[in-house]
């Protein structure tokens, strides 16, 4: 005779077997992704464009702030560049823009700049709270002038997790909010290694993996197709993570 | 009375028992079966994703070097399970089993009790927020239908029900497994009432707005939800506790459905069909309204 128990557990096995063929399914998967799509519409719909992140007070800061993801830039270029305090360093700024840009970490620093206390929230559930200075984004599209037919903008990086390096990409909507900001400076000091020396992006409305780190080029770009896995950022194309993070 | 159709004609309370009546209107009976798939992936899919940071705070922020008032955690031989200075060992459980393949598996949660069953973030949380979509909008509708067909009244509980005396009477009541019959058994009694009152109008929301407080793009748009919580990882610890009070609901009410009489239950759910416990006259009557002490394995309703 079949015991309830083994009802109960071969139910729960077939279920389980059920959802992870369903996971391995294509199709299925891109059901569950038109729902991400979904998501991202109604957030859309619903968040004003220019509506702001929480700011916070010093006195709610994190004491510590955690590093995530890789905490130095690849390779002794990158060791030859702290050694050097950045001199050598250069931000490029090309792809679909009327002057494209090559600028020094001073020239950065010099660039209209806006501070800010928020809350960085990793997509594995954590978060910390830091104050971070930097250029505001738009800044730097306007020098450059964005051409009309640009639609999104990759952060290029000096750190890699395995043969190539670390990529992201926002859209303009993201890109010309006013809290989104190319940071050099975090907590009062200058950005540390641990954070993404010399400059990283704040994309406030966004989880962590967005906020690129160890930046050396941005491109403005029409689509995201051709670049590496066409998703749009390296958590998307190696772990199928979703490029809209802000969930 | 619960009852529209009773043996297909139209009856009042002071009728002959009938035998059957139509016990759960259509709605209902869709939203039951989808709503407990629904609460399956996501209880599932949502530990996936804790496994991805095994650790509850309360406040704003919380990440690994801040205190941490839950964690599950392993060492290199054991699992541990602690929340606040309690803390007892999970080994073979929690953060530290041997796999059916025979690989080590340190994540909090075992296989059987994710989806996927690997670890995969990525794919928990696609699972998660898709189906997020059924469970909220399955919920507005039930909870528009319940208060268009008026089931919402005979969910929520009545002021005389909340006296300490009568809810204390029922919870006696049920430890002696004695449930309602006849006509009395079509009411829902105090304990039920506040079981699914508080699980659709109080439990199902709280889940859903906790988890909407912990997308960055929400604390945007709507910076008082997170303010309800009193924080991002409050809202966190909040949605993890509501997940298992969830959790703590349907293992009730699963064996309520056994002890009322699987069979006529899970039919009344499915047909909408319900067979009424037959009364004892003989037996006595007690003061309180709508419950007759009598042991009957087929009476009642979970």
């Amino acid at each position: 005779m079949i015991s309830r128990r083994t009802v109960i557990a071969g139910g729960a096995g077939l279920m389980l077997a059920g959802c992870d063929r369903l996971n391995r399914s294509e199709t299925f998967r891109n059901a569950l992704r038109s729902a991400e799509g979904l998501t991202m519409r109604a957030q859309r719909l619903i968040v004003d464009r220019t509506a702001p992140a929480r700011e916070y007070d010093e006195a709610d800061m994190s004491p510590v702030f955690r590093v995530n993801g890789n905490a130095r830039g690849h390779g002794p270029r990158y060791d030859q560049l702290v050694a050097t305090g950045f001199s050598d360093w250069r931000l490029r700024v090309d792809g679909l823009v009327q002057r494209p840009l090559s600028l020094s970490l001073d020239q950065v620093r010099r660039l209209p700049r806006r501070s800010q206390i928020t809350r960085h929230d990793c997509v594995e559930g954590w978060s910390a709270i830091g104050k971070w200075t930097g250029a505001p984004l738009s800044v730097l599209l306007d020098l450059a002038g964005l051409r009309g037919e640009a639609r999104y903008l990759v952060f290029h990086c000096m750190d890699r997790f395995g043969p190539r390096p670390y990529y992201e990409s926002i859209d303009l909507i993201d890109a010309y909010h006013p809290q989104t900001i190319l940071a050099w400076g975090m907590n009062d000091g200058p950005l540390p290694v641990g954070h993404g020396a010399p400059l990283r992006l704040r994309v406030e409305r966004q989880l962590g993996y967005k906020h690129a780190k160890f930046l050396e080029r941005i491109e403005a770009r029409a689509t995201l197709a051709g670049l590496h896995g066409g998703r749009g950022g390296y958590w998307e194309d190696s772990n199928d993570y979703e490029w809209y993070a802000g969930i | 009375m619960a009852a529209t159709a009773i043996d297909g004609r139209e009856q009042d309370g002071a009728a002959a028992t009938p035998q059957r009546v139509k016990r759960h209107a259509l709605p209902t009976r869709i939203w039951h079966w989808i709503n407990a798939l629904t609460v399956l992936v996501m209880l599932m899919s949502g530990l996936m994703i804790f496994n991805a940071h095994p650790r509850l705070y309360w406040g704003h922020y919380g990440a690994n070097a801040d205190p941490a008032w839950l964690e599950i955690r392993s060492t290199a031989n054991q699992g541990f399970l602690r929340i606040g200075s309690w803390q007892v060992e999970t080994t073979g459980f929690l953060g530290h089993r041997v796999e059916s393949d025979g690989r080590l598996n340190r994540r909090a949660f075992p296989g059987w009790m994710t989806i996927p069953s690997g670890y995969s973030l990525a794919a928990g949380r696609r699972w998660h927020f898709a189906f997020a979509w059924v469970l909220a909008i399955g919920l507005v509708l039930f909870v528009l239908t319940s208060l268009a067909n008026r089931h919402a009244r005979q969910l929520a509980p009545r002021l005389n029900e909340l006296r300490p005396r009568h809810i204390w009477h029922e919870i006696a009541q049920h430890a002696l497994l004695r449930f309602p019959t006849g006509l009395a058994a079509l009411e829902y009694n105090a304990l039920q009432k506040l079981s699914y009152f508080g699980v659709i109008f109080v439990l199902l929301p709280l889940l859903i707005l906790s988890g909407l407080a912990m997308s960055p793009s929400m604390n945007a748009a709507w910076p008082w939800l997170v303010d309800m919580f009193a924080g991002r990882q409050s809202a966190r610890s909040i949605h993890f506790i509501c997940a298992w009070l969830m959790v703590a609901f349907v293992i009730v009410h699963l064996v309520m459905v056994v002890l009322a009489g699987p069979v006529n239950e899970v039919r009344s759910m499915i047909t909408g069909w319900f067979r009424i416990p037959p009364e004892r006259p003989r037996e006595e009557q007690v003061d309180d309204p709508g419950l007759v002490p009598r042991a009957n394995p087929e009476g009642g309703r979970p």
